[in-house]
This record gives structure tokens, C-alpha cells and sequence, in this order.
């Protein structure tokens, strides 16, 4: 396994006090694994991916464990974090239309973060910045200009290109499709299933409230929900088989491939997520869900229904042991 | 760059020609007869030679000609640097006035520009978001930026002056030295120009440093910051980069702020006496000396004009999205 | 993709405290977030609370003068129980001046920030919304304001004008100083033009002036607030630069012509301290208590600048 979260709880300090925004969340990538993780917006997410790479300082890590290849990630501990940046963990933000600094050329910026990195070998990874650029249909030019200088594609690909340069394990890409327009999606998606294949990237998490980009690009899904994840399953089974009613609707609700939706994405469910500030006890789709039943008031586990399967859902794991027990009794 | 220039020159000689036409136009749109008022001085006896000598002030003055012409006469008065007689140092001419107050007041303006710009930039970086140097750093930067110029100019000379006797408090020089190129006469210059220097510097200093410290504040939060962190570059590094970034609304502030500077640089000169525009200005009001204020009034319009072109030419070759809007637009 | 020009030095006001262009909203429903952080910020309870001290100073002070500002009686006394800030070389009380002279000030601030703002603003507005050669013109005309020096112009003005009133102050120094407001209030309606909500109104056929008043000003209220206030304690200090050089109000006792009394009065010479330090750490206290009020409101508003 490159990559196992254990347990990770996130918080924001607000006023109200502590918003728990990513709730006992756990997983793992082996290596080579693009997981997608999915969801409405305000689910967690981003939270989640910026916690494994920067808890910036209105965020708390308040449980967990993180370890990335065999070692012991230390999310909480900003100092010992910073050197693992870029190079064990990395992120392309959310923000990346507004990631790149207005007055300083790329190439220029690039360089300040090597050197920021006490890079030794620094021509040679010029040289494969101006590999990877050709790579993917960039001139060498850009490295010359300014962020404000390149269209939004270019800026996206200049940041994925950035944020995986000195090779990291593990990627958080999030939302990087989602500010492009159709044809573009397709492009960048591409490139990071390019970037995972040439080892660039050991694994990656794609973050994105858009589940038909996920299809293509991801080999497993997560679903997450108000904070906690759903269910995570190979990429096929979410699509073609998925446990989780939440994760149903999401899919039921599914516009045609490569429409856009976000706060609409649940139409056909009333409601909308619990806030994350004083969470509801129990199921936290509670509310919404169809077959909830007396026992959802009860948080559910996150159980592995099937092999790489898991599930977090009442229903789902009374139905499981349904099945196997009829099996069991079948068999005597 | 064309499209940039072109608007920036225009702007430019509206400014100029608007402060020209308001500075002629002023005295003569305004109550009052200014020769009537120089002749009330005169105590002239009878009223026949009361409407000579205004016929021959008037004629003097160049105002016995229509009023369009008048005008035109004054926009070549300007264009040819002829700005008239100054009338208390009769009969030396107002240009000449002008240019021998000048260098005392760019001695303080530039400097005290030039310094408290960059030192109050520092102090404001340095300071934002390190707790203990901002405590210090902002409640004085406040006080500096709220004290009145007119205040600092007589609390300055109190304490150094008055109860110190560190410095001297009036005029450029010591009034018993001639004007020479010797060291005695230099170090008087410097003597007399530390502490109507220290009054303006330390107002704008404070307003910098409290700017700045707003600014990197801003910068450190936003986007560019935190993907900066985020990729794990030193604070070193994205601290240059907020500083970077914050200096371009600084630099446009320094631009908005002349006329600011430029007025408590002339309340400061005027608390100290020194020789400069400003006491100057105080002069050409005691004495009724219309034609030198209107002269000083176009200098210091050419003066802001000239310092704005450099700022201008200054952010261009900073800011990035400037210069390349310019060639952008010349492509 | 290149942004133009006139947003790339859009900030600019920031660099005399204004905030820099960024998102603003006051969603109603943070209002009580806004009371809690308020309630909570060091800088604004200490600059609010020191301003209206002095506020009350201002109100209460005059009424419990004992002698008239302009009342002779014996000249320089120190401080004591019979003349609480002393009295000055003619024998005028100092303590009746200074309250007098505070009144005056706050009264001169917010002429100042009323023109200032009322100008500012509507400039600002029309530019942002128009864009185009409307926009151009005002920034033309904005820029060309910036570079007539103002107190000269006052000199030129004021020396031909047998006596000036408040109003008049007031006036020229909002007249003056637009040029702030209108920068900053045009880069924000400009970046606001372009959201969702402003454009959904644009298209549903609403009136500009309904659209700039119900979906834009509520939007930057926050910000305007912060820029009214900055340009009140401005107001303040330039009428004390004009009133020291004998440019104020005619007849009337400010802080300013205090300190011009005692300049012309030698006060340093014969160290009458009590003459000029007690109006300058008045004003200076006015002036900063608004700026550490601003900063603290701004981070109240802006949630990012709050400390960590
Ligand atoms: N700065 C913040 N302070 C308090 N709560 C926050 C903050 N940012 C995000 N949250 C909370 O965290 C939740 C998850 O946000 P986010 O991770 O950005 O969601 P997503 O990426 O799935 O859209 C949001 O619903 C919000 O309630
Ligand atoms: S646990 Fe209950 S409420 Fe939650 S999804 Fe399953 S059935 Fe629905
Ligand atoms: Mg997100």
C-alpha cells in the first residue's frame, strides 16, 4: 500500500466552535491507483486533500493516522511536513486559476521552489520540467511568462506539471477539470493517467463533484458524504453496482456524460446535507434516504461489504448478512 | 504601449493644462482687486495719482489687454519659463525666486520620500503576522500616521530643540554664515535641515509601514501563498513573494500620496522657516505677492507631474501585467 | 488573458489603508458572525471605544468650560485648578480652545468624508458600470484631481477670500480628496459587475441605478464604511494643516489655528508645553483611534486577517 489513511478527522476553528469537515475518514491507494474522490460540494473533499498536504492554520487535524510509502506522515507538524511537500505528497489546489503568483515568470517561480527544496541536481530537473512540457503540448515559452499571461487550461496544466515535478507519491488533484471546458477536461484527465503510467506520480486522489470524469480516469471511488466517506469500491463496481443509496441518487441523478452539476446534482432527492458545524447522530444521510430505517440512528461502519468494496450503510450490511447467512444455512 | 503612453500623456497635460488655466484664472475670477490691494500699501495721496500708478500697474501686469489675451500671454509666460516680477523681492524675477527656494525643499521632500518609503515598506513586511514585532511596529505606526504635520512641526523642534538643544529649529543656515562652499557653511545646512527633515519623515513613515503591513498580510493569505506552502517553500520565500506582489499598490499609493506629502512638507517648512517652497508660499501671502504664488503654484504642478512620470515609469518596469498590456497593445 | 491595465493598479487605494480589491460580502446571516468578531477584536473595542470618549469629549467638554474660547483672562497660566490646560499668551483658556477645537474637528471630518464620499462614490459607481469611455473619462478626471496639489490651490484660493466658513472647509477638502473613494468604489463595482447574481438583475431588465444601489453598494458596504472612515480622520489632519497656515474657518477655534497661536506666539521659545502638546495628542488620538478601529473592523469583515 503507497498510501493509508487511518482514522483522519479534520477540523475548522470557527466560532462556534470546532467544524468537524473530514469525520473518521479511512483509506488506502496501492500503488499505480488514481481513486476518485466524489461528492457535493461542501462534502469534505477538499478538506480532506488539503489536510494530507497542508493544514493551513484554521485547520486542526483532531485524529488519524497518515502513512505513505511505509512512512509516517506527520500532517500536523508543519516543519516536518514542509521538505515532504512536492516531494512525498502534493497537491494541485482547487484554486489553481489563482495558484500561480501575478508577478513572477513560471520558469522563475519554479526555480525559487527548487531552490526553496535545497535541490541539488536542479539543470537536470529543468530539463525534465522541459520534457514533461513538450510532453503534454507545451512550448518552453510559457516558463517565460506570467500566470495572467496563460489561459486557463495552460494554467491548470502548468500547476498539475508544478505540483508533480519532483515525482511525489502521492497527488491531491483537485477539481483540476473542473474550470476547463469540455474538450479541455478530457485533455488534462488524460495527462494525469499519463503522469501516473511514467511513474511522475505514484498515486493520486482526484477530487471532483463531477462523477463521469471520474470514469474515466479513476481505478477506484470514493463517495463522500457530509464529511464521512459513503462507500469506495473499484472504479466499475461504483458505476455499475453501487450499495450505497447515497451513492444510487448520485448516480440515478447523473446528467448526460460530461454535463456539468454541482448543488443541482441531487434533484431527485429532496433535502440537502446536514450541516457539518452540529452534525445530526446516526447516518448522515439520514434525512434523506429512502429505506432509512430505526437502526440509522446509529452511525453505520465502514465495512468491506466484498473484497475492496466498502460500504457504509445500515441496510447494506443487514442485507450482506442476510446473504451470507442464508448461504451459511443453505450449506448445513 | 501606444494605447498606455498615449493615455498617460494625456492625463498628463490635461493636469498641466488645468492647473495653468486654474492658477491664471483663480485671481482674476476671484473677489478682491490684487492691484487695489497692492495700492492700499502705497498710501497714495491724490486720486489722480492713485489712477496713474494703477493704470501703470496695470499695464505692468499685463492686464490691460482683453481677457482671452491675457490668458494666452499667461500660456506663454509658462511655456517660456517668464513668470513675471516677483513683487517683495522686486525687481528679481519669480522664476528666479523660485529656483533659489527649490533645492531646499526638494532636499527635504526627496529624502523624506525616498526613506520613509523604503524603510516603512520594510518595517510593515517584516511586521505582518510576527506577533512581537507587530506590537511594537503597529500602535507607533499608527501615532506616526495620525499626528497632524502641523503638530510634529513645533513637538519636533520642542523636544530636540527647546528642552534638547540638539539641533537648531529656524531657517536653512545659520544667519550669520554667507553662502559658500566650505564646511562650516555645509554642516550649518545639514544642522538647520535634520529636524524639519525628521518631521516629514516620520509622518509618511508611519502610514507606509502600517500599508505595507496590511498588504503582506493580504498577500500571505491569498491564493498564490498558500499553493506556495502548499508546494513547500521556505516562508522565506513566499514572504519575498507577498512583498513582491504587495509593493505594486504601495507603489501606486506613493503616487496618490505626493500632494499629501507635498502639503506637510510645506506646513513643516513654513513651522521651521525653512528657506524652501513652502515658506516661500508664506511669504508671497504676508506680503500680497500674487504673481509669485501663481509661479510657485506652476512649479509645484510641474514638480508632481515630473514625480508621477517617474513612479509611472518605475511600475512599469515592476509590474509585469502593465508592461505587457503595453506591448501587447503595440503587437 | 491579460488583465488591463486600469485593474492591474486597481489596489492602489490599499496602500493608504484602504483594503485591496477582494471579494466582499456581507451576507445578512453573518451579521451575528460580525457582532461575535467585533465584540471580540482588540482593535476595533479599543479604536471604538477610545473615539468615543473622545466623541463625548467633544459633546460634553465645551458646556463645562468654565471661560468662552475666545475669552481673555490671565495670560500664561499653568495648568491648574482655575484653568485645568492652562492659558496662552493672551490669556485665552486652553482647555475651553482644545474642546472647542475638538467639535470643530470631528465637525470638519465629517463634511470632509460626506463630499469625499457622496463624490467618490458616484464617480466610482458610473465608472465601473459604464466602463468603456465613461469609465476613461472619470479616470482621467480622477488622475488629473490627484495631481493638482491641493493646499497650494487652498493658498492660491484662500488668499483672495476675505473670510472662509466650516462648509467651506469641508468642502474643499471632500472636493479634494474624491479621488480615493472613487478609485476604490470603481475597481469594486468593476470586479462586481462581472457575479452571477449582478448579472442575473442586468438581464432581468432592472434599472442600473436599482441594480448599482440593491445588488452592488449592499455588497461593498463593508468596504465603504472602511473608506468613509479613513477619510474622515484625513479630513481631520489636512483642515489642521490648513488651519495652522492660517487658511481655516474665519472666527471660528480649531485645533489647527491653536496650533498656529501657538507657533506665532514663541510657545516653544518660552516652553508653554501645555499650548501645543495637549492639541496634537488630541488629534493624533482621534486620527489613530479611527485608523486602529478601521484595521480592526477589516479584520472583522475579512476573515482571513483575523489573528492566528
Ligand atoms: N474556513 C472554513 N471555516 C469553517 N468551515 C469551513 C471552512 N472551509 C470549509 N468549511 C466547511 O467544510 C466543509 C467542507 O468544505 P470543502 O472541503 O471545501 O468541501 P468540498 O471540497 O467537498 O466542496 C464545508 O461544508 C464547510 O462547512
Ligand atoms: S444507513 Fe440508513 S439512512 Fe444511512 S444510507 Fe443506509 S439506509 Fe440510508
Ligand atoms: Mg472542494
Amino acid at each position: 500500500m503507497s498510501v493509508n489513511v487511518q482514522n483522519l478527522s479534520v477540523a475548522y476553528r470557527s466560532r462556534l466552535g470546532d467544524v468537524t469537515a473530514v469525520d473518521d475518514v479511512s483509506f488506502s491507494l496501492a500503488d499505480g491507483e488514481i481513486m476518485g474522490l466524489a461528492g457535493e460540494s461542501g462534502s469534505g473533499k477538499s478538506t480532506l486533500g488539503n489536510a494530507l498536504v497542508f493544514l493551513d492554520p484554521r485547520m486542526k487535524a483532531t485524529g488519524g493516522k497518515v502513512t505513505v510509502d511505509g512512512r509516517d506522515l506527520p500532517i500536523a507538524d508543519n516543519g516536518a511536513m514542509r521538505h515532504k511537500r512536492m516531494t512525498e505528497v502534493s497537491l494541485v489546489p482547487q484554486y489553481a486559476m489563482s495558484a500561480l503568483t501575478p508577478t513572477r515568470k513560471i520558469g522563475r517561480l519554479i526555480n525559487d521552489l527548487l531552490k526553496s527544496h535545497h535541490i541539488k541536481n536542479r539543470d537536470e530537473v529543468l530539463t525534465e520540467l522541459k520534457r514533461r512540457l513538450a510532453l503534454i503540448g507545451l512550448k518552453e515559452e510559457v516558463l517565460g511568462k506570467y500566470s495572467f499571461e496563460l489561459s486557463g487550461g495552460m494554467r491548470q496544466r502548468v500547476t498539475i506539471i508544478m505540483s508533480t515535478l519532483l515525482n511525489p507519491s502521492l497527488l491531491i488533484a483537485d477539481e483540476v477539470t473542473s474550470a476547463l471546458d469540455v474538450s479541455t477536461q478530457r485533455a488534462v484527465g488524460e495527462m494525469l493517467l499519463e503522469f501516473r503510467d511514467r511513474g511522475y506520480v505514484k498515486s493520486a486522489i482526484a477530487i471532483t463533484h463531477d462523477l463521469s470524469i471520474l470514469a474515466q480516469i479513476a481505478d477506484s471511488i470514493a463517495i463522500m458524504y457530509a464529511g464521512r466517506l459513503a462507500e469506495r469500491a473499484p472504479t466499475s463496481v461504483i458505476v455499475d453496482n453501487p450499495l450505497h443509496p447515497y451513492t444510487q441518487a448520485l448516480l440515478n441523478s447523473l446528467p448526460e456524460v460530461g454535463v456539468r452539476h454541482d448543488q443541482a446534482l441531487l434533484t431527485g432527492i429532496p433535502g440537502r446535507p446536514p450541516s457539518l458545524a452540529n452534525p445530526p447522530a446516526g447516518c448522515r444521510f439520514r434525512e434523506r434516504c429512502p429505506f432509512a430505517f430505526d437502526k440509522c440512528t446509529q452511525t453505520p461502519p465502514f465495512e468491506e461489504i466484498r473484497p475492496g468494496h466498502l460500504v457504509a450503510c445500515w441496510k447494506v450490511s443487514q442485507e450482506q448478512t442476510a446473504v451470507t447467512a442464508g448461504a451459511g444455512q443453505e450449506q448445513a | 504601449m501606444r494605447r498606455y503612453l498615449t493615455r498617460k500623456l494625456i492625463t498628463y497635460v490635461l493636469a498641466f493644462f488645468v492647473g495653468v488655466t486654474l492658477d491664471w484664472a483663480l485671481p482674476h475670477f476671484m473677489p478682491g482687486d490684487p492691484i487695489q490691494g497692492m495700492l492700499s500699501k502705497y498710501n497714495v495721496g491724490s486720486n489722480a495719482s492713485y489712477a496713474a500708478l494703477y493704470q501703470q500697474f496695470s499695464s505692468e501686469f499685463g492686464l490691460n489687454v482683453p481677457l482671452w489675451q491675457q490668458y494666452l500671454n499667461f500660456w506663454h509666460g509658462v511655456l517660456t519659463g517668464n513668470l513675471g516680477v516677483s513683487i517683495y523681492e522686486n525687481p528679481a524675477s519669480v522664476t528666479s525666486v523660485v529656483f533659489q527656494a527649490m533645492p531646499y525643499t526638494l532636499a527635504l521632500l526627496v529624502p523624506a520620500v525616498l526613506l520613509s518609503y523604503t524603510l516603512g515598506n520594510r518595517l510593515g513586511a517584516a511586521a505582518a503576522r510576527r506577533r512581537f514585532l507587530d506590537n511594537w511596529v503597529l500602535p507607533v505606526g499608527y501615532i506616526f500616521q495620525a499626528i497632524p504635520y502641523a503638530g510634529l512641526a513645533l513637538l519636533v523642534p520642542f523636544l530636540f530643540g527647546s528642552l534638547w538643544h540638539l539641533f537648531p529649529t529656524s531657517l536653512g543656515y545659520s544667519e550669520n554664515l554667507i553662502p559658500t562652499f566650505d564646511w562650516t557653511f555645509i554642516s550649518s545646512l545639514l544642522d538647520h535641515w535634520f529636524l524639519p527633515f525628521l518631521t516629514v519623515f516620520i509622518v509618511s513613515l508611519g502610514g507606509w509601514a502600517i500599508g505595507m503591513r496590511n498588504l503582506v498580510i493580504y498577500e500571505l493569505e491569498n491564493d498564490s501563498s498558500r499553493y506556495l506552502r502548499a508546494l513547500g517553500a521556505s516562508e522565506r520565500v513566499v514572504r519575498g513573494y507577498a512583498y513582491r506582489n504587495a509593493s505594486l499598490p504601495q507603489l501606486s499609493g506613493l503616487a496618490l500620496q505626493l500632494g499629501v506629502v507635498i502639503g506637510g512638507n510645506i506646513v513643516t517648512e513654513i513651522a521651521f522657516q525653512y528657506p524652501g517652497l513652502g515658506s516661500l508660499i508664506y511669504k508671497a501671502i504676508s506680503n500680497e505677492d500674487y504673481f509669485l504664488l501663481q509661479g510657485i503654484f506652476i512649479f509645484i504642478v510641474i514638480g508632481v507631474l515630473l514625480a508621477n512620470f517617474i513612479i509611472d515609469l518605475v511600475f512599469i518596469s515592476v509590474d509585469p501585467r502593465t508592461r505587457l498590456s503595453m506591448q501587447g497593445a503595440a503587437a | 488573458m491579460s488583465e488591463s491595465i486600469s485593474e492591474a493598479a486597481a489596489p492602489e487605494v490599499a496602500a493608504v489603508g484602504l483594503p485591496s480589491v477582494r471579494g466582499v460580502g456581507a451576507a445578512p446571516r453573518k451579521r451575528n458572525d460580525f457582532l461575535y468578531y467585533g465584540l471580540r477584536n482588540k482593535k476595533l473595542v479599543f479604536g471604538l471605544g477610545l473615539e468615543l470618549i473622545l466623541v463625548l469629549v467633544a459633546l460634553i467638554g465645551p458646556m463645562l468650560a468654565k471661560y468662552q474660547p475666545l475669552q481673555t483672562t490671565l495670560p500664561l497660566q499653568h495648568p491648574g485648578s482655575q484653568h485645568w490646560l492652562g492659558t496662552d499668551l493672551t490669556g485665552y483658556d486652553m482647555y475651553s480652545q482644545l474642546t472647542n477645537g475638538l467639535r470643530e474637528s470631528y465637525l470638519i471630518g465629517a463634511l470632509g468624508a460626506a463630499f469625499a464620499a457622496v463624490v467618490g462614490m458616484a464617480l466610482g459607481f458610473i465608472a465601473g458600470w459604464r466602463g468603456g469611455w465613461v469609465d476613461e473619462l472619470v479616470q482621467m478626471i480622477t488622475n488629473v484631481i490627484v495631481m493638482i496639489p491641493s493646499l497650494v490651490l487652498l493658498v492660491v484660493i484662500g488668499s483672495y477670500l476675505s473670510s472662509r466658513s466650516i462648509l467651506f472647509e469641508g468642502a474643499f477638502i471632500g472636493l479634494t480628496t474624491w479621488p480615493w473613494v472613487a478609485r476604490a468604489v470603481r475597481a469594486q463595482t468593476f470586479s462586481l459587475r462581472g457575479r452571477e447574481y449582478v448579472e442575473l438583475a442586468r438581464l432581468s431588465g432592472k434599472r442600473p441605478v436599482s441594480i448599482i444601489l440593491k445588488e452592488i453598494a449592499p455588497n461593498m458596504a463593508s468596504y465603504l464604511f472602511l473608506a468613509v472612515i479613513l477619510l474622515f480622520g484625513s479630513s481631520m489632519l489636512i483642515a489642521a494643516s490648513y488651519d495652522f497656515l492660517g487658511l481655516g474657518p474665519s472666527g471660528t477655534v480649531s485645533i489647527g489655528w491653536i496650533l498656529n497661536q501657538a507657533e506665532n506666539g514663541s510657545a516653544l521659545l518660552y516652553h508653554l508645553w501645555w499650548w501645543f502638546v495637549p492639541p496634537v495628542a488630541v488629534l493624533t488620538a482621534m486620527v489613530a483611534a479611527l485608523l486602529i478601529a478601521n484595521v480592526g473592523l477589516d479584520e472583522v469583515f475579512n476573515p482571513k486577517l483575523r489573528e492566528q
